[in-house]
């Protein structure tokens, strides 16, 4: 039986008295899926998919309408969570938002990432030593003392990144955190990414607009109008190419390309993502 | 040209100063305020004025720092001078203009004042604020009162909030920025123009900082609820204040200050307030 971390049963969700009547249709409408644990997942969806609905209510800032959510086997839906489940199950999945500015509470870098752990109520020694070694796993030690507005974008998410590991979560969920970043930044973090999730097998939940994010996922889902619309590996969901573009999504460059040329007749295969990969096909089909 | 707004008026440094214990520093800047206010005669206000240049040139602050930090009060000093010295009566006259009298009394009592205030404020701002980080400030006075929190003064929450404004105002400096700039993209002038239409130039840059103020303090509430925040309850610290044998020297000296300042006021003959 294969080992899932995060389990959702027939999970529905609509925001309580919103004002808008069209907001009334639930956001999220019966999703079920399972997430395998140190597994990375892309989670891919325009604007009001219910993509964030979903991030949300798997930390517990948000409660499920109806439905069923198994965290590490735990059903955090269930009435009679304590207040320390709670915090148990935000501690083991941690959240990174869009806005880098808006997520770091201290004036200085080692004390905003002491932030969960002194909330935890670890002894200080404890907290010392998880700080640093959070920082060191994010390459940001040498910046340690600095305050976060001298930080460029990137490197505040990667200190928001490190805020979470010295809480040892099992799962991180990026919300569009790449959304605000400029390519370099950007860069910095997808790597931090794959670190985490190769070397410290942190299971990863990123959420991104960014199709060539998506290809370095192990499993992409796609969410349309709060229902699984696609899901599978990279390689499968991309060259569904008519249904992302109807679910307003774009496809890699390089995957559109590819499919342009089959349409003029060329006999080339569907799921190309790299553009190594497609450049060598290229080249041997003009050979 | 806001980015040139220093914060609070701390000046890194690594003298005994910078290094105490923020807690015992501010216990010190109390006792210091005692200290002065004990002074009765002119040799104590010599003295306390030495004292308090000792501490100038222990903290390492260059003197024009200090002198530009009492450029602002030159108006009340002078103020307190003048007042002091023609309204403040007395038995020895020494000079009379037509109905301006000045009193002996009024003179020493003129240079008391004046020499109390600038003790004050170069005194504690050397102590506290010119060698101490705002963060520290602010966790040194939130582990002071923290015996308070037993009484249900939300001290833990206080020292938040100040933590979280310290932490926003270059954020916030950095976006009043932006918008400055967009207005003026679009053609507003904030340099121009009378008093009440620049103020009114403002307005159009403190709506957008407003709203978008109460939007960063949500999502920062999320932010934090998902690292498990939940008050000062069972809250621990990272980093832990330890007093050492340098602040317990400098409460001493202090101590020693004020009853060298009883000692002159009683035994040193001469003007008394």
């Amino acid at each position: 039986m294969t080992d899932y971390l995060i389990s959702v049963k027939d999970l529905s969700f609509t925001y309580p008295e919103s004002e808008d009547a069209h907001r009334e249709h639930p956001v999220l409408n019966h999703i079920s899926l399972d997430i395998e644990r140190g597994s990375f997942v892309c989670i891919l969806g325009h604007n009001g998919s219910g993509k964030s609905t979903l991030a949300k209510l798997l930390n517990m800032i948000l409660t499920p309408t109806s439905g069923q959510i198994l965290i590490d086997g735990k059903d955090i839906t269930d009435p009679q969570m304590t207040e320390e489940d709670i915090f148990e199950v935000r501690r083991s999945i941690g959240l990174v938002f869009q806005n880098p500015d808006n997520q770091l509470v201290a004036t200085v870098v080692e004390e905003d990432v002491a932030f969960g752990p002194e909330n935890l109520g670890i002894p200080p020694a404890e907290i010392r030593e998880r700080v640093d070694n959070a920082l060191r796993a994010v390459g940001m030690t040498e910046y340690a003392g600095h305050s976060p507005h001298q930080l460029s974008g990137g490197q505040k998410q990667r200190v928001a990144i490190a805020g979470l590991i010295a809480m040892l979560p099992k799962c991180i969920i990026f919300d569009e955190s790449t959304a605000m970043l400029d390519p370099q930044g950007r860069k910095e973090v997808m790597n931090t990414i794959g670190m985490l999730n190769r070397e410290k097998g942190i299971t990863v939940l990123h959420i991104t607009h960014n199709m060539d994010e998506a290809v370095a996922a192990d499993r992409v889902i796609v969410i349309n109008e709060g229902e699984i619309y696609l899901d599978g590996t990279p390689r499968q969901v991309f060259s569904e190419i008519d249904k992302l573009n109807a679910a307003g999504l774009d496809v890699p460059q390089v995957t559109a390309l590819f499919a342009e040329l089959r349409q003029c007749g060329f006999g080339l295969p569907a799921d190309i993502l790299s553009e190594e990969e497609g450049a060598e096909l290229l080249a041997s089909a003009l050979t | 040209m806001l980015k040139d707004i220093t914060l609070g008026q701390f000046f890194p440094g690594k003298s005994i100063l910078h290094r105490l214990d923020p807690r015992m520093k501010i216990v010190l800047s109390i006792l210091y305020i005692v200290v002065i206010f004990l002074c009765k005669n002119l040799a104590a206000f010599a003295f306390i004025t030495l004292f308090t240049a000792a501490m100038v040139v222990l903290s390492g602050i260059s003197l024009r720092t200090i002198l530009k930090g009492i450029k602002p009060l030159i108006f009340i000093l002078a103020f307190t001078a003048i007042y002091n010295l023609f309204f403040y009566g007395g038995d020895r006259l020494l000079v009379k203009l037509g109905f301006i009298e000045i009193y002996y009394e009024g003179a020493m009592y003129a240079v008391a004042m004046v020499v109390r205030i600038v003790c004050l404020l170069v005194g504690s701002s050397v102590l506290l604020t010119y060698t101490t980080s705002p963060i520290m400030l602010t966790d040194g006075l939130e582990r002071l009162l923290s015996p308070l929190s037993k009484l249900k003064l939300p001290v833990h929450e206080f020292s938040m909030m100040m933590t979280i404004a310290l932490r926003f105002i270059p954020t916030l400096i950095e976006e009043t920025d932006k918008i400055m700039n967009a207005q003026k993209a679009r053609g507003s002038d904030f340099s121009s123009g009378s008093l009440v239409r620049r103020a009114k130039a403002l307005i159009p840059i403190l709506i957008p900082l407003f709203i978008s103020s109460f939007r960063r303090a949500g999502d920062l509430a999320v932010a934090m609820e998902c690292r498990c925040y939940r008050g000062g309850n069972g809250r621990t610290k990272m980093t832990q204040l330890h007093l050492s044998f340098r602040d317990f020297a400098m409460l001493f000296v202090i101590l020693l200050c004020g009853a060298a300042v009883l000692l002159i006021n009683r035994f040193v003959p001469g003007f008394s307030l």
